[in-house]
């Protein structure tokens, strides 16, 4: 069996395709485990994995724990409002302490760009990030691409159209390194003010009106607009943004009959996304959040027994 | 005591002196310039065949972080640092703690600098009383004190009238405002250049338009006002296009960039490094040939260092928070020669401009030339030497720089201010 190259998984602008596609096919043998019913391997015995989560998350620190406990592992939180980080402690200190208690992988989310790097290079534990401010979101594309490969069978010359709030998304970054570096023509839109300068240069084509990007895609994915974003001059209204941007029925029309309908989730029903479309058939959101901890226990396992190779 | 610098390259652009040929120190002042000088049985002769003799360097924007911020520079370690870049005047920015916005902290700095300094130092006083952009300095007792240029550098002036108040008011002490520009709400909390990289690393970006606007305002205020105004560190295409079109209609700007300006581009910051983080950011190869054409045609008027020395505390840290800016004193003049000069773009003549007389003229200094009579700042070149950066040997308390391990042509051989060599054969003999 191959090995993983990389000794932490920071982002998939920097993550080889064999690394990819070894983390695809080894997802999928760990969804197999999933769906056996004993949920229970024996692949992280005697490691210990350390969440350390900065920003508030349901799904991906959840996904992780039960990834890491489904394999056998020492689990751990650091949760930081409860812990010297809230007393002024760097990240460099609080990274070092935990790399001495004997972690072997650490999981980490952070509010800015670029902190697991930072991470990475000063511990000698692998580091797993979890998603860094806007800069990339590494596991939640790996599950994304491994979602559109099993429902596709492939990746290799499919459209895919990421539509939102693509400025702010660490996913919409993973995506479009993952996805392009396996073959896949992607489009994005987003409104002007949310459009990353320059990003064409990443590979992908760029409208500042979601159907264009839709037209004959195979795969949606669709990105959260937050709340929060309001009052900043980037949009006027959570209202008119659904009005312009919003995924309905009509618009999905563009797409291709089979398209896949995807999002990294918490929707918001109504804005992003009409009710119709996110509970539609072709919409695979539930299945993305299963793939998720099957992506997750594969890249566990292999960065685990990188060091046994 | 005679000090004999013989057959050197001497360059004065106010002599226009151009040619192989001696200078003849006694104590602290030139005494004689011309071929076959002597220093008589006890002189002390330094032998310049091969290289160049150019008036003192001066550096009219670095931050020596005294008082306040001790633990990443102080007067000693800073001047040190200066001296063997070459550089025999330095004129530090006000924004130490206290500020530099009342006589006492300008007297401060002036006499620790004498007791301890290694290089002539020249406070610049802030525009602002503690730099918070609403209330004047008392600008006039600055200048009595010994201020030599005014800045809230660091920050902007955002208030425009504030801004046209402070020109018209020091204009009438002869006093410079050296202008940090940049538009708050456009740069709102981005910490690279905006571009592609920003991008790719999703960090927020500074537009380049963030400067531009201000430099537009300052030429505007400026303009109207009939007072100078000197833009600091200037980096962006567009800035230097306003400041080329202000001075072809006449308006009283000047212009400095610094070396990072012109010899890095925003890519420097790919991987989260930290190093290449300052403020202006380092921008695109479009802006960084704008700004050499600048200097070229002489838009741009001074190369400062913005010598800006920090902690390893604060650059060893997430992107987002690390401190801006970058030691600045000891690579400026070997990043001026291998990019500059090698390249083509600027003759060691235009150099001397850039780097002794213009900002002798705007910080209003007696320097900047080699002049029988003046005092005898003078730094000498070797534009071949060939030497590989090493942060680690930084004279400097702090070893923030980008461009640890660049290969790099020229550098100063021997300082010397006052007629006493400082650095000699390129180590510091003080």
């Amino acid at each position: 069996m191959s090995v993983m190259q990389s000794k932490h998984v920071l982002g998939l602008k920097d993550m080889s395709t064999d690394d990819i596609n070894l983390i695809l096919k080894t997802a999928k043998s760990m969804k197999h485990l999933l769906d056996s019913g004993n949920k229970k391997g024996p692949h992280l015995q005697g490691k210990s994995i350390i969440t350390l989560f900065y920003e508030n998350s349901t799904r991906t620190r959840l996904s992780f724990e039960l990834a890491s406990k489904y394999l056998g592992a020492s689990a751990a939180n650091i949760s930081v409002s409860g812990s010297s980080v809230a007393k002024g402690e760097t990240l460099l200190d609080t990274g070092r302490t935990i790399n001495m208690m004997g972690a072997d992988v650490i999981i980490m989310r952070h509010s800015m760009s670029g902190a697991p790097h930072f991470l990475s290079k000063n511990i000698n534990a692998s580091v797993i990030n979890a998603g860094d401010g806007m800069n990339e979101h590494p596991t939640q594309g790996l599950l994304d691409m491994y979602t559109i490969l099993e429902e596709k069978g492939r990746i290799q010359g499919l459209k895919v159209a990421i539509l939102g709030d693509i400025y702010h998304s660490r996913v919409a970054r993973s995506n479009i390194w993952g996805l392009t570096k396996m073959g896949a023509k992607v489009t994005v839109a987003a409104p002007e003010t949310l459009m990353p300068p320059e990003i064409e240069k990443m590979g992908v084509e760029t409208f500042n009106t979601i159907e264009k990007a839709l037209i004959d895609a195979d795969v949606i994915i669709n990105l959260r607009i937050q709340a929060e974003r309001q009052g900043k001059c980037l949009f006027p209204t959570i209202r008119e943004y659904a009005r312009f941007f919003g995924l309905d029925d009509k618009r999905l029309g563009l797409a291709k009959k089979d398209a896949l309908i995807m999002h990294p989730g918490p929707v918001n029903r109504g804005v992003e996304m009409t009710s119709s479309v996110i509970d539609c058939e072709r919409s695979f959101i539930n299945e993305q959040v299963k793939n998720g901890v099957a992506v997750r226990m594969a890249i566990l396992f292999l960065l685990t027994r990188r060091e046994l190779a | 005591m005679k000090l004999l610098i013989k057959n050197g390259h001497v360059i004065d652009i106010k002599t226009a002196l151009n040619e192989i040929t001696d200078i003849l120190i006694e104590n602290d002042r030139i005494i004689e310039i011309g071929k076959g000088l002597d220093a008589g049985s006890t002189g002390d002769v330094i032998d310049a065949e091969g290289k160049y003799v150019i008036p003192g360097m001066i550096d009219c924007h670095c931050h020596l972080r005294d008082p306040g911020y001790e633990y990443k520079e102080d007067i000693e370690s800073g001047t040190k640092s200066a001296a063997v870049g070459g550089f025999t005047s330095v004129a530090c920015m006000p924004n130490t703690n206290p500020v530099i916005d009342n006589q006492a902290v300008v007297s401060f700095v002036k006499n620790k600098a004498k007791q301890i300094g290694v290089v002539n130092v020249y406070p610049i006083g802030a525009i602002t009383k503690g730099q918070q952009g609403k209330e004047l300095s008392d600008i006039g007792e600055l200048k009595s004190a010994g201020a030599v240029g005014l800045s809230d550098d660091g920050s902007p002036v955002e208030n425009p009238l504030v801004m046209l108040r402070a020109l018209k008011y020091s204009s009438m002490f002869d006093i410079t405002v050296i202008s940090h520009c940049e538009d708050k709400f456009l740069a709102d909390d981005g910490v690279m250049n905006e571009g592609y990289y920003s991008t790719i690393m999703g960090l927020k970006g500074i537009p380049s338009v963030s400067e531009a606007v201000m430099v537009s305002r300052d030429i505007l205020l400026s303009e109207y006002t009939n007072a100078p105004i000197h833009i600091a560190h200037v980096s962006t295409e567009l800035s230097v296009d306003l400041i080329r079109k202000a001075k072809k209609r006449g308006v009283k700007v000047t212009a400095e960039t610094c070396p990072h300006y012109f010899s890095l581009t925003e890519s420097a910051c790919e991987n989260f490094n930290t190093l290449a983080k300052v403020n202006p950011p380092l921008r695109s190869e479009k802006d960084v040939n704008a700004v050499i054409e600048g200097l070229k045609d002489g838009t741009i008027d001074i190369i400062a260092t913005d010598h800006a020395p920090h902690h390893e505390d604060e650059k060893n840290v997430e992107f987002n928070i690390a401190a801006n800016g970058f030691v600045g004193f000891e690579t400026a003049l070997p990043l001026s020669i291998t990019y500059l000069m090698k390249e083509g773009h600027l003759t060691m003549e235009q150099l001397v401009q850039k780097i002794c007389i213009n900002p002798a003229k705007l910080l209003g200094l007696n320097k900047g030339t080699i002049e029988v009579g003046k005092t005898a700042d003078i730094t000498i070149v070797d534009i071949n030497d060939e030497y590989t950066v090493d942060i680690s040997r930084f004279k400097s308390k702090s070893q923030n720089s980008p461009y640890n391990g660049y290969k790099l042509f020229g550098r100063a051989v021997y300082t010397i201010v006052g007629g006493k060599p400082v650095v000699r054969d390129k180590k510091l003999v003080i």
